[in-house]
């Protein structure tokens, strides 16, 4: 039975089934009890599930992310919501310090089941300091995996993936993706989980490829809706929405299909998750390209407050259509 | 409590509930554990300096009863995690010589398979939950396993050690605030040497009166506790952990204690920023150990030739880790690549999917 839900609520209803399924699953952070979440996603889990499973913090990030991921050594399965994924970096010692190294430092002897998850994205007008997208930052830490749905459907399927995954997971989400809806499967249907590491083709075309993550996939949609209308350009559009683990298969295969490629990531350009897919291409597919990668990545500079360009700083459909068409 | 406090007579906690009820032959066993981390310490220094050894080895040399008083207060659901002066707790806990001391040499034998060194000894079968190398930084992974003891309704609690360096983190004051906030049954244990790293405590810490009674701030109890007596140690660690199991309050312990060596080996300043003098009296007249087994003797449970045999047991026991950790295989490139991901580690269906790793 089709049915529509908002971002929010998809990843809502996976949050909820999760509680359900394992009674270690814990929800902690800043107002996502009581004031039912800064961004709504957890309203009525407290009323739902009480204090036991749903638990208000203190404004205090690398006191609560670090009691999260302790409480994981023991088996506890945490998911820690940070209001803003800007906010790693009060916690950053925590996150890849101790979430990411211990397994590894105890030979195996530890895993951290955890989950943090809350939005990473620019383009809400709150300055440098809340529009971070660390998601390629993360992704560069051995023993950390990261992920970024673009629709209701992967949020609700992945937030559930990562639930139940026995290693840290960051999950970056988008405070302007929650107001959006989208075609989620039924519960009836069954458990709707979507795996880590596996890209979706979200538009099938042959003359280039959009490989996004995130918003920018929605905004890759739009751009290859006016190259058709427009420029008749097929433009294929693969979501990789994990970063780590990462699809690679599924990159190369639209690469070899389309022979040109350009990228589209709300990172910033130096290093960012562009740049590691970029990579990959001209290694594995040098021979398939019939001209250069191309990137369309967030304009090079902190995240600027003004309202009148700020999305012009970001990747958006016209400065994807343009970057498509410089290529030969 | 500084050295001069700890010259002036002290109660004696002999006759505490939880020291009389200790047999002779436990009473033993806890001079025997304190000379078993003394004599590994020993051991690794001689080979650290061979070159056996790479990295950092911070010595727990003059410190042995905290820990050993400690952790032998810990029952099954009671669990220990420190920072990277982490030897004397894993023995205490119950780790052997060999896997510790091979962990030193690097060897895949070592606790972590040569992954972790000095800094990163872990026994989670022993309720040890490391080694930690950030300073402060395990002070919130102490409070998650006292909120994960909590949840899972188990009487326990987690004694979560750290220096009088790592009071000034960050980390830990917002531990201590969630600590009480959430009534946990945490109790953070300040080994207080007097100094962090070079810097003595008084030009690195603001406070009034001593570190513990910033607990005050947070509405947590707190006490101070003379580490070079062993009784001591058991007896006022013993309530801190009996108010956290049975009521899930928390508590600040500050240990007074002091290392013989630098903050590690490679410390050049060593002997500079202590007095010879200082050194000398803590050594003479406040060593853990030698304390202890005048005890013993005094009290009429063990010979001097007894004790001396137990210290020659400790020393070839130590000198057998050696030989074990030196004649283990080290690591092979292909265990650079395992225990990073427990779901590839498992083979499980989910690390099937997507690449996890990017080498070349």
């Amino acid at each position: 039975m089709s049915r529509t839900l908002t971002y929010r609520e998809a990843l809502r209803e996976g949050l909820d089934e999760e509680l359900a399924r394992d009674p270690n699953v814990v929800l902690m952070g800043e107002e996502v009890a009581q004031y039912n979440g800064a961004y709504k996603v957890t309203e009525g889990l407290w009323k739902k599930w009480g204090d036991k499973r749903i638990v208000d913090t203190p404004i205090s990030e690398a006191g609560f992310i670090g009691m999260g991921i302790g409480a994981s050594m023991l088996g506890i399965r945490p998911v820690m919501e940070l209001m803003f994924w800007s906010f790693h970096s009060v916690a950053f010692d925590q996150l890849v310090n101790n979430a990411a190294c211990v397994r590894y430092m105890s030979g195996g002897l530890i895993n951290c089941p955890i989950v943090m998850r809350g939005p990473a994205n620019g383009g809400t007008g709150v300055g440098a300091t809340h529009s971070h997208i660390p998601e390629g930052l993360f992704a560069a830490f051995p023993g950390l995996k990261v992920c970024a749905p673009a629709t209701p459907a992967d949020a609700k399927g992945l937030i559930k993936a990562a639930i139940r995954d026995n290693d840290p997971v960051y999950v970056m989400e988008n405070t302007l993706l929650y107001g959006t809806v989208g075609e989620v499967p039924d519960p009836s249907e069954g458990d709707h989980v979507v795996p880590l590491g596996l890209a979706d083709l979200k538009r099938v075309g042959s003359d280039i490829s959009l490989i996004a993550h995130g918003r920018s996939v929605i905004h890759a949609l739009a751009a290859a809706e006016t190259l058709q209308a427009e420029h008749g350009i097929s433009a294929e559009v693969l979501d990789l929405r994990s970063i780590r683990p990462l699809d690679v298969d599924a990159i190369l295969a639209t690469v070899k299909k389309t022979n040109r490629v350009v990228l589209v990531d709300e990172s910033k350009p130096f290093g960012g998750v562009s740049a590691m897919v970029a990579t990959l291409i001209q290694e594995h597919a040098f021979d398939y390209l019939d001209a250069p990668v191309k990137r369309v990545c967030t304009l090079d500079a902190p995240a600027i407050y003004s309202h009148h360009i700020e999305h012009l700083q970001l990747p958006n459909p016209s400065r994807i259509v343009e970057k498509v068409l410089t290529i030969k | 409590m500084s050295t001069a406090q700890l010259d002036s007579p002290r109660l004696d906690f002999a006759g505490s509930a939880v020291n009389r009820e200790l047999t002779p032959e436990r009473k033993i066993d806890l001079l025997r554990q304190m000379i078993r981390i003394r004599r590994f310490e020993q051991a690794a220094l001689k080979y650290y300096n061979a070159g056996k050894m790479n990295g950092f080895l911070h010595l727990y040399i003059g410190q042995e009863a905290v820990a050993t008083g400690t952790i032998s207060l810990c029952g099954e659901n009671d669990h220990v995690i420190t920072a990277y002066r982490d030897h004397g707790h894993a023995l205490a806990v119950g780790m052997d010589m060999n896997s510790c001391m091979a962990e030193m040499y690097g060897k895949q034998t070592g606790c972590s398979k040569g992954k972790g060194g000095s800094m990163h000894f872990f026994a989670p079968d022993k309720n040890y939950w490391g080694g930690h190398g950030i300073v402060g930084g395990q002070t919130p992974l102490g409070l998650g396993l006292a909120y994960g003891l909590k949840y899972l309704g188990r009487e326990g609690c987690c004694l979560c050690y750290l220096g009088d360096g790592a009071v000034n983190q960050g980390a830990f004051h917002e531990s201590l605030n969630l600590a009480a906030l959430f009534d946990l049954p945490v109790i953070y244990v300040i080994e207080n040497n007097g100094y962090s790293m070079g810097t003595s405590q008084k030009r690195s810490s603001a406070y009034r009166g001593c570190l513990a009674q910033r607990a005050e701030a947070y509405d947590m109890e707190w006490d101070v506790i003379d580490g070079s007596d062993l009784y001591e140690v058991r007896a006022k660690t013993h309530i801190a952990m009996e108010r956290a199991r049975k009521e899930h309050r928390p508590s600040i312990l500050e240990i007074s204690t002091y290392r013989y060596y630098g903050h590690s080996v490679a410390d050049a300043n060593a002997k500079k920023y202590r007095s010879p003098e200082e050194i000398e009296n803590y050594k003479q007249n406040h060593d853990p150990i030698t304390l202890f087994r005048k005890r013993l003797i005094e009290e009429g449970i063990i010979t001097d030739e007894q004790a001396d045999q137990i210290a020659k047991e400790a020393s070839e026991e130590a000198a057998a880790a050696c030989r074990f950790a030196d004649e283990s295989p080290a690591p092979t490139i292909p265990d650079i690549m395992t225990d990073v991901y427990w779901e590839t580690d498992n083979q499980t269906p989910a690390s099937r999917i997507g690449h996890h790793f990017f080498n070349d």
